[in-house]
């Protein structure tokens, strides 16, 4: 029984697809995986979208929308109507087609890193060797859309805001790559499946998350802050936050665009924690052995929505980081800090187990975070201000 | 340490989220269709003509002096004065305005109409919700709709009303008293006339000097 | 020989032609990202996992956008008044035309490098992950060092580049 519940999507789609003649049923398994995928990610992206605009407002000391259903319920598909009836404005010296491709590159590339991700058990769409690799080549690919979409605008602004987009996005890949190779140096493999597996054993009830060694939370923290600002989320947000204020690249997208412009951020911001969900927390595996009833796809579901409202929560309290200050975070403390984690990861293995290797990895990382803390936040002495000239 | 800053203010929303549930002081939006903010007393939106009594015309207190018309900055009031005159709240008889026309979408709430008014006779009202679909003359009110009775006055600023209701019942004891003063002169002359119209000649010219100054004071 | 290679290697030179006939400069680099991903999904056709995302994950990720970067901050995004073809089409036919004879050379003799196959081609074995990491850590280390410092080299230089720029308009 429990296991049925576990599988009930997969059993779902064999008998579906057992209606059909034989040749056809790997393609008709794989195209139902990418309809669920269409179905369930944008769905959820709705109720994020509601969850974040009235978790915001009570952060903030006030409700959240509360007019168009009950609580407000249905105010994404206010949201969703009105980005649909608005009119698509394209500036009359913007490059077509190329201001048109942004967005739908956009889409589909993030949606694409869906397939790797293991939802629950049996459940990733293509099960590949590589498939960090993959999750992570695709990501790569998200910053071109941006730089499309700020220089197909033919404005100033627009370009400014894509290349400090596009600058963030490829300062912080390298400490995301960093953080998740530590990860894969522990399992001994790049397969996603392999990875969960690895985290799925329980001693004494609990599990091998790699979230609970010193140098799984350390990566775990450099990754969140790496995702944080891969998807343009507050604090990283200035590319976007710039478009409330003067311009971003998106200024010139109204309507629809906008809206897929929207879509692909949460459901990239959804992708990344899927993807943090996978290394750190154990995929599809539950906290305790005992809780094991609950299907393996709605653990997946719950770490997602939780590192979901983890994003709202930091979006409400934190500034926004100036690009100068989010490029120096990036490269003199993410960096280094995540090359020292490699080198605790390593010596937690070959320390064997025990108390020691706790208590020296944690030691060192402690150490070494409140120390560059503490470099990085001497004051800093202002000399007479230089200005450099574009030639 | 680096990050505390982070943890203390991640520590205050989560407070300010969790306790927006359950304590009103955390939430304080007041919903707007369905509750109200309390209105402040000094609040101020258009002017009011205040009447005393129950006939509002009769009672007006205003006389059409036109000091507020040609005080208001962007001219929204219109005055006519009226050719009979009528008895004020001290007896004496004034004129009144046959029209008295403010067009608040023009006004700006300034509140000089108010302060220039010697007799306490247009006054703030704090209503806000006047929105209608007739942009011109349905924000133009006349005399009639402008009249509201003293007992509202009272019941929307209730330390100034009670102020005025003050000020103006001593005006109106002082110019009583005059009244009596003149009639007791008078009284005092019929009977001294047959008498001896000289004797008591010097006697009269004293209250009316004594009562001319004080009325001024005042009035000014 | 099958479909998927046509298809392949249809979108692959399209986009190499694009990129050299198009007039617009960062259309032309757009169209160079589309060949990369061509190269990509050939790679990915024969099985070659860890090639494939890497081309994906470096060549679209990282040397497109340095393209572009270029091509933006040295004003090439201005279409040039006078066309693309040169005035002098000869030399670059010939280099051309010897490159291609040499790739094509190397490419159709490879098949004799391999051991036991004179011409025939073995079926492809599969290399994993983890034989890539084991070679570029047993066989190939030094030159994957020499690429590091090659690669730190190129870093360093580039900062110290732009702040020499910063030094000299003081």
């Amino acid at each position: 029984m429990i296991e049925k519940a576990d599988q009930i999507f997969v059993l779902l789609a064999h008998w579906l697809v057992s209606f059909l003649p034989a040749g056809f049923q790997h393609p008709a398994m794989v195209l139902l995986g990418v309809v669920a995928i269409i179905a369930t990610f944008p769905a959820l992206f709705a109720i994020t979208v509601l969850l974040e605009r009235k978790g915001l407002g009570r952060m903030q000391n006030r409700y959240g929308p509360n007019r168009v259903g009950p609580y407000g319920l249905f105010q994404p598909i206010a949201d969703g109507l009105k980005s649909l009836t608005k009119e698509d404005i394209v500036p009359f010296k913007a490059d077509a087609v190329v201001h048109f491709l942004a967005p739908v590159l956009l889409v589909v590339v993030v949606f694409m890193g869906y397939a790797v991700l293991p939802i629950g058990r049996n459940m990733t769409l293509v099960n590949m060797d590589a498939g960090l690799l993959f999750f992570f080549a695709i990501g790569a690919s998200t910053e071109l859309s941006v730089f499309m979409a700020g220089w197909s605008s033919r404005n100033k602004y627009s370009l400014l805001g894509a290349m400090r987009a596009v600058a963030q996005m490829i300062s912080y890949e390298v400490p995301m790559l960093m953080s998740s190779v530590a990860v894969v140096m522990m399992t001994g493999s790049l397969s996603l499946n392999k990875i969960v597996e690895a985290q799925n054993q329980y001693t004494h009830g609990l599990p091998h998350w790699y979230i609970f060694t010193p140098w799984g939370f350390a990566g775990f923290i450099l990754f969140a802050i790496a995702a944080t600002a891969e998807t343009n989320r507050s604090p990283f947000d200035l590319p976007e936050g710039e478009s409330e204020l003067v311009a971003g690249y998106f200024t010139e997208y109204s309507g629809f665009k906008f809206a897929l412009f929207f879509l692909g951020e949460y459901v990239g911001m959804m992708g990344v924690s899927g993807l943090g969900a996978t290394l750190f927390l154990g995929g599809y595996s539950a906290p305790l052995q005992a809780l094991n009833f609950v299907p393996s796809w709605i653990w997946f579901f719950a770490k997602i929505m939780l590192a979901m409202c983890a994003f709202i929560w930091v979006r409400g309290t934190l500034p926004r980081l100036r690009q100068d200050q989010l490029m120096n975070f990036a490269w003199k403390f993410v960096l280094p800090l995540t090359l020292l984690n490699l080198v605790v990861a390593g010596m937690w293995r070959f320390m064997g187990d025990g108390w020691l290797r706790w208590v020296v990895c944690s030691a060192i990382l402690l150490i070494a975070y409140v120390g560059m803390g503490r470099v990085g936040m001497r004051s800093e002495h202002f000399g007479p201000r230089s200005y450099r000239y574009a030639e | 340490m680096l990050g505390e800053g982070i943890l203390k203010g991640l520590g205050e929303t989560a407070r300010n989220f969790a306790g927006s549930f359950v304590s009103a002081e955390r939430l304080t939006t007041v919903q707007y269709p369905e509750e109200r903010a309390p209105v402040i007393e000094d609040t101020r939106d258009f002017p009011f003509l205040v009447y005393d009594g129950s006939d509002w015309e009769a009672g007006l207190r205003c006389v059409a002096c036109q000091i507020c018309e040609k005080e208001c900055p962007p001219k929204c009031i219109y005055i006519v004065k009226s050719t009979d005159k009528k008895p004020d709240y001290v007896g004496k008889p004034q004129i009144y305005p046959t029209r008295f026309d403010i067009d608040i979408s023009v006004c700006m709430s300034c509140q000089i109409c108010v302060e220039v008014c010697p007799f306490e006779a247009i006054k703030m009202d704090t209503q806000f919700e006047l929105s209608t679909t007739d942009r011109f003359g349905g924000l133009l009110y006349d005399r009639k709709e402008l009249a509201r009775s003293n007992e509202y006055y009272h019941s929307i600023h209730p330390t100034e009303a009670a102020e005025v209701d003050a000020r103006l019942a001593e005006e109106k004891a002082k110019a009583e008293a005059k009244a009596k003063a003149a009639v007791a002169a008078a009284a005092a002359k019929a009977a001294a006339g047959p008498a001896g119209p000289t004797a008591a000649m010097p006697a009269t010219p004293s209250p009316n000097l004594a009562a001319k100054p004080v009325e001024g004071e005042t009035k000014g | 020989m099958s479909v998927v290679f046509y298809l392949i290697a249809g979108l692959t030179v399209a986009g190499a032609l694009a990129a050299v006939l198009l007039k617009n400069t960062v259309h032309c680099a757009l169209a160079l990202t589309v060949a990369f991903a061509g190269l990509a999904l050939m790679f990915l056709e024969l099985d070659a996992q860890f090639a494939g995302f890497a081309q994906i994950l470096i060549y679209i990720g990282a040397v497109a956008i340095l393209v572009v970067f270029a091509i933006l901050l040295t004003r090439g995004s201005e279409t040039p008044k006078d066309g693309v073809f040169s005035a002098k089409p000869l030399v670059g036919l010939v280099t051309a035309a010897g490159i291609f004879a040499v790739l094509g050379w190397a490419v159709l003799h490879s098949t004799q490098a391999l051991p036991g196959s004179g011409g025939v081609p073995t079926p492809a074995p599969t290399v994993t992950v983890m034989q890539i990491g084991n070679a570029l850590m047993d066989r190939y280390v030094l030159p994957l060092e020499i690429v590091a410092l090659l690669l730190t080299a190129a870093l360093i230089g580039a900062v110290i580049v732009a702040m020499h720029e910063k030094g000299t308009a003081r």
